[in-house]
């Protein structure tokens, strides 16, 4: 009978619903953009910059760069290999970083230097990143890769000479020239403009850091184990560090994306449930005179309500239905071509200059199921209404 | 045995400062099949009293007894079981769901006392026979004229096989033909069935069919025949 009664005025009908549709499938989207931009962004963190786990020297800070020996890992192979033993770790590898200045003719910029071990997994990512040249050899002496956005800047190709300052270990500077060998993009713009890569053995040479490492960057096979993996390690003379740690930011902006994304989602699926009740309430008056018939008849309040919400469900079904569909269409699109936004980075924050979007069974589910109770719990005012008519009144339409 | 029974009924209504007093004292009992008559010019209070006999209504002051019960005692849920248990209306507007065909309106009493379907598909066909649309069952109310569509809302208020059908000028919106096969099929019913009707009208025509003519004048009873008769 609900479905009929929604059949009376079918253009009304199908506006509402759709209403519910355009509404749900917006919502669809923007969670999966924000889901995508949150997986990216920490995604990007971890693979770039944090690993899920890194091992420090105890008195090391990230903020200060230092390259001085009792902020460094004496043994990075020794804490290696430790790691390496453990069966959650899928691989391990030493970094040093130093804080520099590059320079090529009048232009200079202050970057990060890094001295990574080109032979290893973990820096894969770089290697597949190389846009022209080569990538880094570990018995490379004089060659560095740079990023898109610097060699853009300063008009580098492949085969120029750049002069790289750095501090040393020592505490004071040295200045030498290298060769671009290649260059790269992790297709995160800042990232990309203010990191340059060397080998680890040179960096340890040009630093004066001699085989000491800043860091121990670990990937794990399965994130979730981060935890337990830090335990193991608890009681080494090293700083063990989580993703969750090292990028509490991007944790909690996710956080607060979501919470964010919870009201949002009430304020759209409150005005497109308005649509609904507009609807419902028209038909209310409109049908006064069958509701008074349909009472005389003996059909009590709860059942003429429970029509009324059958009703509306059927028009979120409708909408859920629909949304679901134009908003799984739009999802699929941007999860395969993404959204472009350049460099849009966060300080602090490794997003990539393009959002993918990505939607979740949870996030789905929660929508529909929200969606669906906020239009029934909208709905109840025209429903009540409806069951509280007075038979007699209803019957002369008032 | 008596059907309905109203004592010293007053009705009145408020609009506004403005009071009018549709009933003012009305007593009227109504025996098992009867087929009565409520005639009165406008404003006599003919359709307040049918309201009142179908529980629609309550009343300012006095009793509506319907099959025993006193309905100014019951809650707005136990009146509307009782008016689905006891009552039948029919409507001077014809009053059927427009989404629903004819077979549908009088099949709809029975989903509210949920009868087995089996039973329901049998008795509604009987009902559609009786009132002569066997032919029409499955034909909505746009699709039939008013004279069909007053006759499904006969057959939908004798459906639940109630003690008392309450008519409110049933032929109003008909002509003289229709009226005339609504009446006849109303008074064929009465006497086959012996289900009571009590309808309000003011046309002389459906006033002949009556076996009982309760005349009201402003808010009060002024002739009822039965008394008349000795009733």
């Amino acid at each position: 009978m609900a479905f009929r009664d929604l059949g009376r005025n079918k253009r009304r009908s199908i506006l509402s619903s759709l209403a519910v549709a355009v509404g749900m499938s917006l919502l669809l989207l923007m969670a999966a953009v924000v889901a995508g931009e949150m997986r990216g962004a920490l995604q990007n963190t971890i693979q770039l910059q944090s690993g899920h786990l890194q091992v420090r020297a105890e008195n090391y800070d990230e903020n200060k760069i230092s390259l001085k020996w009792e902020d460094l890992i004496a043994s990075p192979q020794q804490v290696i290999d430790k790691l390496t033993s453990i069966p959650q770790v899928k691989f391990a590898t030493p970094r040093l970083i130093a804080s520099g200045i590059i320079t090529l003719k009048d232009n200079s910029k202050g970057v990060q230097v890094i001295g990574i071990d080109p032979a290893s997994e973990a820096n894969q990512i770089f290697r597949q990143g190389i846009l022209e040249g080569d990538f880094l050899t570990p018995d490379d002496r004089e060659g560095i890769i740079i990023g898109k956005p610097l060699a853009e800047k300063f008009n580098v190709q492949v085969g120029d000479q750049v002069s790289l300052l750095i501090n040393r270990s020592s505490g004071d500077t040295d200045e030498q020239l290298f060769t671009v060998r290649g260059i790269y993009t992790t297709n995160t713009m800042n990232y990309d403009e203010n990191t340059v890569f060397m080998p680890l053995v040179k960096a340890q040479t040009f630093g004066g850091a001699e085989d000491h490492a800043s860091l121990i960057f670990v990937m794990l096979h399965d994130q979730a184990q981060a935890d337990i993996v830090a335990t193991a390690l608890q009681g080494s003379n090293y700083q063990i560090l989580t993703w969750q740690k090292l990028n509490e930011l991007t944790v909690q902006l996710e956080d607060f994306a979501r919470a964010y994304m919870v009201v949002l989602y009430l304020i759209v699926l409150g005005i497109t449930a308005t649509v609904v009740v507009n609807t419902l309430v028209m038909a209310v008056f409109e049908r006064t005179r069958e509701i008074g018939v349909l009472a005389a008849i003996g059909m009590k309040g709860g059942r003429i309500m429970s029509m009324f919400l059958a009703e509306a469900a059927l028009l979120a079904t409708g909408g859920v239905i629909g949304g679901l569909i134009l908003g799984g269409l739009a999802v699929a699109y941007f999860t395969k071509y993404g959204i472009y936004i350049g460099d849009y980075g966060v300080s602090g924050i490794l997003m990539g200059d393009t959002i993918y979007a990505y939607l979740t069974v949870q996030d789905t589910i929660s929508l529909t199921i929200t969606a669906y109770i906020i239009t029934l719990i909208a709905s109840l005012y025209p429903a009540t209404l409806a069951a509280h008519m007075e038979p007699v009144e209803a019957l002369h339409g008032n | 045995m008596e059907v309905a029974k109203v004592e010293n009924l007053t009705r009145t209504f408020k609009i506004g400062t403005v009071e009018t007093r549709a009933l003012r004292g009305v007593n009227l009992k109504v025996e098992d099949g009867e087929f009565t008559a409520l005639v009165g010019p406008s404003g006599s209070g003919k359709t307040t009293l049918l309201q009142l006999l179908g529980c629609l209504d309550l009343p300012t002051s006095g009793t509506v007894i319907i099959n025993g019960t006193d309905v100014t005692k019951l809650s707005r849920n136990q009146r509307a079981d009782l008016r689905k248990a006891t009552l039948g209306f029919i409507f001077q507007f014809f009053a059927l769901i427009p989404t629903l065909t004819a077979y549908e309106n009088v099949e709809m009493p029975l989903l509210l006392n949920t009868q087995p379907s089996t039973q329901r598909r049998g008795h509604v066909m009987e009902l559609l026979n009786a009132v002569g649309l066997t032919d029409r069952a499955h034909h909505r109310p746009d699709q039939l004229s008013g004279g069909e569509q007053q006759r499904v809302a006969v057959a939908r208020a004798l459906s639940t096989n109630p003690k008392l059908v309450l008519a409110d000028e049933p032929t109003a919106n008909l002509d003289t033909e229709n009226g005339k096969q609504v009446m006849e099929i109303m008074s064929r019913l009465n006497q086959e069935t012996g289900v009571t009707f009590v309808f309000a009208t003011h046309d002389p025509r459906v006033i002949n069919y009556a076996k009982r003519v309760v005349t009201l004048r402003d808010g009060v009873i002024v002739e009822d025949n039965a008394s008349s008769k000795g009733k």
